[in-house]
């Protein structure tokens, strides 16, 4: 099952060309193999991006456990508002005293839950992992554009990541006014525990995460561009490079929005000034700041926050592009209409933020474009849609764990997007506006999504990563126990929210409309533990397989793209011998007429005369 | 080796991006670099609207820039905008210097490109420094500050309000300015006025003589940020300048370094022009 016979034949050109495209850089790409790496050099502070993407990839774990328990004690409360849970203060400390959630710390944990799974898990942890692992090796580069750089986007996110996990630990809590941390509540130290330190901390984090963000996407960028191998076209890169390529230009450009809108509400908080606050009282006395507008806060955030949303989607839809052709055995359904539709929809992400905010006080005219633009999403999101459902149609299904979490991300986004049709229409959102219909919305759509995404990127690269296979038996159980979980704990929640259940609050059997639904609550809870516990199987079987899993072979799914003509055994660089030359495009599957299933990019079209169709050339 | 030279040409040479060379002719740190400026742009872009809407929101009690920027060094008298037309003519001088120091990189010139770098360099000191006494006569104020009513509203004196005197509107000395710029004549108003308004210094973060805070606000907030780029700047073309002295590049045979120092440094200077044009002009 060796792939790569054709490499030989690209070595005279390639010396050129290496020596041609790197003319200006002299960092280390033609010194790799002088020096002996120590552990700090080579696990720590290493410029590799193979390695920072495994480095990525286990704080993102890390985090996203922490963020899924927080879910877990927050959904306990609500099923079981009255009932004590004495395991809370040995977990949770003074916040659970006598087995009773603290209502200010149920706010910093919703807070602190959406925070780290959309910015450290989604964002960071999904693109951070894999364009870096996947960019260099399936475009054949040597490593990144600049392996520092990408080390020292990997500390900022390190270094933000622990600036969060510390605002856990002090005395008022963490921020606790929602992951948007809308002003004033977030703007004035003194409204709630949580708007103290805890918030500035979560600014402090947050500007540390988008210098990283900012460093990744640069060099995530300039590697697409610059960097391709001979013959890698751009209409010839596989689908998740592309989707890499068109989030990280979104992260470039909506990112420093949020820049602008945390350095304001830095100044507003601790300097005086009032970019955002007006006409506020404290204790009956009128606050000195007067003039500012919160409204101003919601537009900076949100023209970050809907690009934010794909910019945690379109990673995942691509992982899944690559690993649905892949296990169906065919190539992928309108490759150009992929790239046209996440094209439009990057494009689309920027003009349709005024969505979050119907209830702003919105002119009514400027709200209807908003809904014109937003409904135009589910143009492209169908196309992408109907492309993965026809890749799969009549396909020769390999159902790895892969594959499922592929197909069932295709699942939640058309369940998930559906929903979104109703919350993008102004007259229909202002009903649902801030219940649990938006909570079940974007967990379906964004979330579920995405970690679907993700999951798949995990089991399908995984050999690529750490030479070892994950365990399969064990990923059809996570599968299937993850999305019994999600739908499970998602689907009622979209029944509390047509009824008009809030988000956020701390417990809803105060009010005498809701107190029937405290069923649904339970329903939900019981799902979310279920699902929760799933991934326990999955990260057991991450660590255990990274030493014990079955050892891969070179190309263990039989797939074209170029990081599977690596060597199983990472070194610096990639290739041993010279950088294979791409001739073809990455989904030749299942061609007709070919002797094999596959024919890996390397192959030229002079070799493959039996399959040849009159395009190719 | 010919054959497979020209199937090469073929296939890739001729589609720049066919891969297996930069399709823009530029290295990937310069292409860093522009997308770098890309993203600032937009950070500048949301804080200069941000500016906009408010001001377009509070246009007639805006304060007027003319009442505000009026001092020259060793000048008595009026002189609106005057010292901030030297101060960008000297950041777009030390532009003009940077242009000449890349191209003295161009011809290898190691000693003229330290040249026209050190002048650079200077240029934007006294950028900033000319930064820094205009924020310090808007923190300083007028010898007589303004009047500023509990419930926020800014009244001036005449004599801080040259703008008026401009336009032909000539106010007696013992009158007031109101927020929107009308002149107050009415005795009784003004005694009610002075009865409870709290008189006030200057300009900070807090408080704003010369009208509306947030005028100060978006001042020292996008100057102030600005000025920050002006000094990361400054910091940098100080390391390229010993670099220069020290003969880095000319063992390196290119002067890359520069230009993307360069075209950081021109980057700033054009987001000076709009904020120049924003606060003084309009």
């Amino acid at each position: 099952m060796e792939v790569n016979p054709h490499n030989s034949m690209a070595h005279g050109a390639h010396a050129d060309e290496h020596a041609h495209g790197h003319s200006h850089d002299h960092h280390g790409h033609d010194h790799d193999h002088d020096h002996e790496d120590n552990f700090w050099s080579k696990y720590i502070f290493s410029t590799d991006h193979k390695m920072i993407a495994k480095q990525y990839l286990n704080v993102a774990i890390f985090m996203g456990f922490l963020a899924m328990f927080m879910s877990l004690i927050f959904r306990m409360q609500l099923a079981w508002p009255d009932a004590k849970l004495p395991f809370l203060e040995d977990v949770i400390g003074k916040w659970g005293k006598d087995g009773k959630l603290d209502p200010g710390f149920y706010l910093a944990l919703v807070t602190i839950h959406g925070t780290i799974m959309v910015f450290f898990v989604l964002t960071a942890g999904l693109s951070g992992t894999f364009s870096n692992l996947l960019i260099p090796l399936q475009l054949g580069a040597r490593d990144m554009a600049s392996g520092f750089l990408n080390a020292l986007s990997f500390w900022f996110f390190a270094l933000s990541s622990i600036i969060m996990l510390f605002s856990l630990g002090i005395e008022t809590g963490p921020a606790s006014g929602g992951w948007t941390v809308y002003p004033p509540l977030s703007a004035l130290p003194q409204a709630i525990p949580g708007s103290g330190l805890g918030m500035t901390l979560w600014l402090v984090s947050m500007v540390f995460f988008i210098a990283s963000s900012l460093l990744g996407s640069i060099n995530y960028i300039s590697t697409i561009i610059n960097l391709r191998t001979k013959g890698m076209a751009m209409t010839r890169m596989p689908l998740t490079i592309w989707a890499f390529f068109i989030t990280a230009i979104l992260g470039v450009l909506s990112f420093p929005v949020l820049l602008a809108a945390a350095l304001l509400l830095v100044f507003d908080r601790s300097f005086g000034t009032s970019f955002y606050l007006s006409d506020i009282f404290i204790d009956g006395a009128p606050l000195d700041h007067a003039g500012g507008s919160p409204i101003l806060y919601q537009h900076l955030f949100w023209f970050l926050g809907h690009p934010e949303v794909y910019i945690v989607l379109l990673p995942a839809l691509g992982l899944a592009s690559e690993v649905i052709s892949v296990n169906s055995r065919k190539p992928i359904f309108g490759y150009k209409a992929m790239i046209g539709s996440m094209l439009v929809i990057a494009f689309l992400s920027f003009i349709v933020w005024g969505h979050h905010m119907f209830v702003t006080g919105m002119n009514p005219f400027l709200g209807s474009v908003f809904v014109f633009t937003t409904l135009l999403v589910a143009i492209p999101s169908a196309v992408k849609v109907f492309n993965y459902i026809t890749t799969l149609w009549r396909g020769n299904i390999q159902f790895t764990p892969q594959m499922l979490f592929g197909i069932g991300l295709v699942s939640t986004f058309i369940t998930g997007g559906l929903t979104g049709i109703i919350l993008g229409d102004s007259a229909l959102d202002i009903n649902v506006h801030d219940t649990y219909f938006v909570v079940a919305h974007f967990h379906i759509v964004m979330g579920s999504s995405a970690i679907f995404g993700m999951f798949a990127g995990v089991y399908h690269w995984f050999p690529k990563m750490y030479g070892r296979l994950m365990n399969k038996k064990l990923g059809f159980i996570h599968f299937w126990l993850t999305i019994i979980g999600l739908y499970g704990t998602f689907f009622p929640m979209h029944f509390l929210g047509l009824a008009g259940v809030p988000r956020r609050y701390y417990a809803n059997t105060a009010y005498d409309g809701f107190a029937n639904l405290i069923n649904i609550n339970h329903v939900v809870t019981v799902f979310a533990i279920i699902g929760g516990l799933a991934q326990f199987i999955f990260l057991f079987n991450f660590y255990y397989s990274i030493k014990n899993g079955k050892k891969s072979s070179q190309n263990p799914w039989k797939s074209n793209t170029l990081e599977w003509t690596t060597p199983i055994e990472h070194l610096h660089g990639n290739w041993p011998g010279a950088i294979p030359e791409v001739h073809r495009w990455p989904y030749d599957y299942g061609k007709p007429g070919a002797k094999e299933d596959f024919i890996c990019q390397t192959v030229p079209f002079s070799e493959t005369p039996e399959s040849n169709t009159p395009h190719d050339h | 080796m010919a054959a497979e030279a020209t199937l090469a040409h073929e296939n890739s040479s001729s589609n720049p991006w066919g891969g297996g060379k930069s399709p823009f002719g530029i290295s990937w740190g310069k292409m860093m670099m522009w997308f770098f400026l890309v993203s600032d742009a937009f950070t500048f872009s949301s804080l200069i609207i941000a500016y906009g809407a408010f001001r377009h929101r509070l246009t007639h009690i805006w304060p007027t820039a003319n009442d505000v920027f009026t001092h020259f060094p060793f000048v008595h008298g009026h002189l609106p905008l005057a010292y901030v037309g030297l101060m960008t003519f000297i950041l777009i001088m030390s532009s003009v210097t940077m242009v000449l120091a890349v191209d003295a990189g161009h011809r290898r010139d190691n000693k003229s490109v330290a040249v026209w770098m050190g002048l650079t360099i200077i240029g934007g000191f006294m950028f900033l420094g000319s930064q820094a006494w205009e924020w310090y006569n808007f923190i300083s104020g007028t010898p007589d500050g303004a009047l500023k009513m509990p419930t926020g509203e800014i009244y001036r004196f005449p004599e801080n309000a040259p703008s008026l005197h401009a336009k032909g509107i000539h106010a007696p000395d013992w009158a007031l300015i109101s927020p929107d710029h009308k002149v107050i004549e009415d005795k009784a108003e003004i005694a009610r006025i002075k009865a409870v308004a709290q008189p006030i210094h200057g300009a900070n973060l807090v408080d704003n003589e010369y009208g509306h805070p947030l005028f100060a606000d978006f001042f020292f907030f996008i100057t102030g940020f600005h000025g920050f780029h002006v000094f990361s700047g400054v910091v940098i073309n100080i390391i390229i300048f010993f670099n220069v002295l020290s003969g880095v590049y000319s063992r390196r045979g290119h002067y890359e370094q520069i230009e993307k120092t360069g075209l950081y440094w021109h980057f700033v200077d054009l987001v000076w022009v709009f904020v120049f044009t924003f606060f003084y002009l309009v």
